[in-house]
């Protein structure tokens, strides 16, 4: 679209995704090292297969789950009208905000052998042992899964309601008046519609599913990640390591590409997006009280049981939990998952554009590549982002020594700059896949329309395109944020001394199965992910 | 939000992200392994006898790899670890200094210390089998052995077999035994397990306490820790703490220990908050409050730790239970312990 293709519309976009991307080639590089330890071999011989099909379950699992959550409710909220809708509009979205390994130990807690829940059945049937009853394990892969779905699904959810609501209603009004049924309509046209908010939404769980560690350990699953911790920090071989991760990532690239490959000729814009307000089923009987179960189940297994838990816990443990340390580390956790949300934002904004600028492989492949990184676990991230800045900050102070300067030190991997890059390497894909998703229901005709009346390329897209897709820029915002807020391993690996964010703090205790203590400042992280979205959520409402 | 504002924002956060750079004149900063809130209470001691802030970064996995990478610019002064392996890996990796003091000298027994000095403990812990009061009762001759017979089918649980003191463990068996029969035991001891290893070392006594085993391969600390919390004291109460293989090697025991880093930039001050840590003070309270046993020997273990009797220790050498680290990892990957 750009008549004279400027290089600063390439270098930009370019030198982001460079930047984004030098973590995960450093690990990539570190594969072709060669092994002396046979680590890999090791592997190979012994669990490598039972971590991989084990990686596959919990992925298809988790993503199964997800969609069996999501999509329903997703289309109750959008297309139908019911009793507390509106309540539950955005109570769908809220267990983003809670990290999932606090859920999962809620949860194991909870149900296991040695749990209330099996304490009291047992009390109140008198069983004696394990033998008289049966109870589901839930340390298992799909234990873990519905764990991990539970905190995943508002990704799908958030992505589909919107698909849903902006969809044109008079496709669907269109469809219905062929003679197809609600559901058929839903099945037929809803869908197909929002295949590419769906990709977009599963692509995002599969990523954090696969990068996951805290929460599968915990169920004492073990997945490839497994394998990246054990060879890389027990058996102390990074190349190894660095093999399983780029594996990983390879597959993910595969699947990504596959899927854009099957859109490539689909393409969905957006004419008018306000339609269908008054058009909503409305449902009754049976249907109205099947879809309040369904719903409000989520709401309470994601969100109202863990809460009241950890409440619990907060309640019996207050006066240790409570200190000046908590309100210290609740400040830094803000202002660094501000900071993240604001840049990743930006990150995103970025990648968008260029594509929107110059559609073509080399843009397509900027945003592809600078959403690598949700997949690494925020471990091996972590190592990725300290090879590279670490690498700079030694030359950087050779150099300076050898100018007969004073030496700077560990300016970039001893800060909070390193802390920072390893989030946004992390949390990119989130940022740049909400705006992609709300930037391509744009349609090109009004960025036409807006060049033909003499207009350029940026300032069409700062006229026309940001103000269309406000809501998504606000939603990518959100989820950075509180991603920032939830994350754990980077930031544990990556801080400077004196340093401590909530979920570092939180690790503290939970790392020595310490829940009680850690139940004021998990709160503490949920509550900070809720205001956001409550507050957002308040403004969009008013827009309306 | 409008570019100026967003651009204020911005400068704002850049301007914090180099303030963390700048440290108090007096300080030593200490790479963790071990949970803060264990070792606050020695280090406030020591900042408040010296004036020597203590700087912690604690993480579980990776600090060794990031010092590494930090190289000689690295602010690390000490490396502070829960067990041997660690340490062991920490200075095979040429990553530590040795220490000439008077003072760790006299106060850390040569076993508990490397060859060249690169290295010094500071608290022991036993590997224990705990057994449940109600259906075992007291079992002073129980031996590590013992778990892997037909005896035991289903009455074992125990951590994650890749959790460092088990690994520890399993090593000191290599050593012991060698490899082909540590395998042997492994098996038998996998195929004893009342369920697939998880959780931690108080989860096992939980469910000794409720009827799942009768027996639970854990820390000795984990009594003292249980019995003095609310919650847990009844689960403490329903198991008996043994100290396996007294007949015969010794029970098996681990180490959390102190390494001087290579590039330390405080290295003085590293040096006094590693003396302080070997001392009477410290070691008196690693023993009141950790339930650990001090290395120093005129340090008394806490009245607690006391009455559950002496005990015969493993004499193995600890750099020989690091040779087998590795090996006692691709074990447990070879009869998939966890899995």
């Amino acid at each position: 679209m750009i008549s004279k293709s400027s290089n600063l519309y390439k270098l930009l976009p370019w030198g982001v995704t460079c930047i984004l991307l030098c973590p995960i080639i450093a690990i990539f590089l570190s594969a072709f090292v060669i092994d002396e330890s046979g680590s890999f071999s090791h592997l190979v011989d012994t669990v490598l297969f039972t971590y991989i099909s084990n990686s596959i379950l919990v992925i298809l699992s988790v993503v199964l789950l997800s969609i069996i959550f999501a999509m329903p409710s997703a289309w109750f909220v959008a297309c139908c009208d019911f009793p507390s809708r509106k309540k539950l509009q955005w109570a769908l979205m809220l267990p983003l905000a809670m990290p999932p390994y606090i859920i999962a130990i809620v949860y194991t807690d909870l149900l296991d052998f040695t749990g209330p829940v099996q304490l009291a059945l047992r009390r109140l049937f008198s069983w004696q042992s394990i033998d008289d009853y049966y109870f589901p394990d839930i340390r298992t892969i799909f234990g873990a899964s519905v764990i991990l779905a539970l905190s995943l699904f508002p990704y799908l959810y958030l992505l589909l309601r919107s698909a849903f609501l902006t969809q044109s209603a008079g496709l669907f009004q269109a469809a219905r008046t062929l003679g197809l049924s609600p559901l058929q309509a839903f099945w037929r046209v809803s869908i197909p519609l929002s295949r590419s908010a769906m990709a977009v939404g599963i692509s995002l769980i599969a990523m954090e599913t696969l990068g996951d560690f805290a929460t599968v350990n915990y169920f004492a699953v073990h997945t490839l990640t497994t394998a990246i911790y054990d060879t890389w920090l027990e058996l102390g071989s990074l190349t190894t390591a660095a093999k399983i991760s780029s594996m990983m990532l390879l597959a993910i690239v595969i699947l990504i590409s596959l899927e854009n490959y099957s859109r490539r000729k689909q393409q969905v814009y957006q004419r008018n997006n306000n339609g269908n307000v008054d058009l909503r089923f409305v449902l009754t009987g049976w249907k109205k009280w099947g879809v309040l179960a369904f719903t409000w189940s989520l709401v309470s297994l994601s969100l109202f049981i863990p809460i009241v838990t950890l409440m619990y816990y907060a309640a019996h443990y207050f006066a240790e939990s409570l200190n000046d340390d908590l309100i210290n580390y609740t400040m830094n956790s803000l202002w660094l998952a501000f900071l993240v949300a604001i840049l990743a934002l930006i990150v995103a904004l970025i990648v968008n554009f260029y594509q929107r600028l110059s559609p073509g492989f080399a843009a397509k492949s900027t945003i592809r590549l600078s959403s690598l990184g949700y997949a690494v676990p925020g471990t091996v991230v972590a190592i990725g982002v300290l090879i590279p800045l670490t690498s700079f900050d030694l030359l950087l102070n050779d150099f300076l020594l050898s100018w007969d300067l004073t030496p700077v030190g560990l300016i970039l991997s001893g800060s909070l700059v390193i802390l920072v890059l390893g989030y946004l390497v992390r949390f990119s894909a989130i940022a740049v896949g909400s705006v992609d998703s709300s930037l391509v229901q744009v349609s090109p005709s009004l960025e036409l329309a807006s060049r033909t009346l003499g207009n350029g390329p940026v300032k069409t897209l700062w006229r026309v395109n940001i103000p269309l897709i406000k809501k998504g820029m606000l939603t990518a915002f959100i989820l950075v944020f509180i991603e920032a807020m939830k994350e754990l391993p980077a930031a544990l690996l990556l801080r400077p001394f004196n340093f401590e964010t909530l979920a570092t703090y939180v690790y503290q205790f939970v790392s020595d199965e310490m829940i009680e203590y850690a139940a004021l400042p998990a709160l503490m992280i949920i509550a900070l992910g809720l205001i956001p979205f409550i507050v957002v959520n308040r403004l969009l409402e008013k827009k309306r | 939000m409008s570019i100026k504002k967003g651009l204020t924002v911005l400068l704002a956060g850049a301007s914090v992200l180099t303030s963390s750079m700048s440290f108090a004149a007096e300080e030593v900063n200490v790479y963790s392994y071990r949970q803060p809130f264990l070792i606050e209470p020695m280090m406030k001691e020591f900042t408040a006898e010296t004036g020597i802030k203590v700087n912690i970064l604690f993480a579980k996995k990776g600090l060794i790899e990031r010092i590494k990478r930090e190289g000689n610019l690295s602010k690390a002064d000490l490396m502070l670890t829960s067990d041997f392996s660690r340490l062991a890996l920490f200075t095979e990796d040429g990553l530590a200094q040795p220490v000439e003091s008077e003072v760790l000298d006299k106060n850390i027994p040569s076993k508990f210390h490397g060859a060249s000095k690169e290295w010094f403990a500071l608290t022991s812990r036993a590997r224990s089998i705990y057994s449940s009061v109600e259906r075992v009762g007291p079992t002073p001759n129980i031996t590590y052995q013992d778990l892997a017979t037909p005896a035991f089918k289903g009455k074992v649980c125990m951590r994650s077999g890749k959790h460092p003191y088990n690994i520890s463990l399993l090593a000191s068996i290599i050593a012991h035994e060698g490899e082909a029969n540590a395998k042997t035991w492994l098996e038998g001891l996998k195929a004893n397990l009342a369920r697939k290893p998880q959780g931690n070392d108080r989860a096992q006594v939980k469910a000794v306490k409720e009827g799942l085993c009768d027996y639970a391969l854990t820390n000795s600390y984990y009594l003292g820790k249980m019995l003095n919390d609310p919650k847990q004291v009844s689960w403490a109460e329903a198991v008996h703490i043994n100290f396996p293989n007294q007949a015969t090697t010794g029970t098996h025991v681990n180490v959390s220990g102190v390494s001087l880093a290579k590039y330390s930039p405080n290295k003085e001050n590293a040096i006094k908050l590693m003396e302080f840590l070997s001392g009477d003070v410290a070691q008196g309270m690693y023993a009141e409050i950790n339930y650990e046993y001090p290395v120093k020997e005129d340090v008394k273990p806490s009245k607690l730790v006391a009455s559950w009797g002496e005990f015969k220790q493993d004499n193995i050498k600890l750099s020989d239970i690091a040779a087998q680290h590795k090996a006692a990892i691709k074990l447990m990957d070879e009869v998939k312990f966890d899995l």
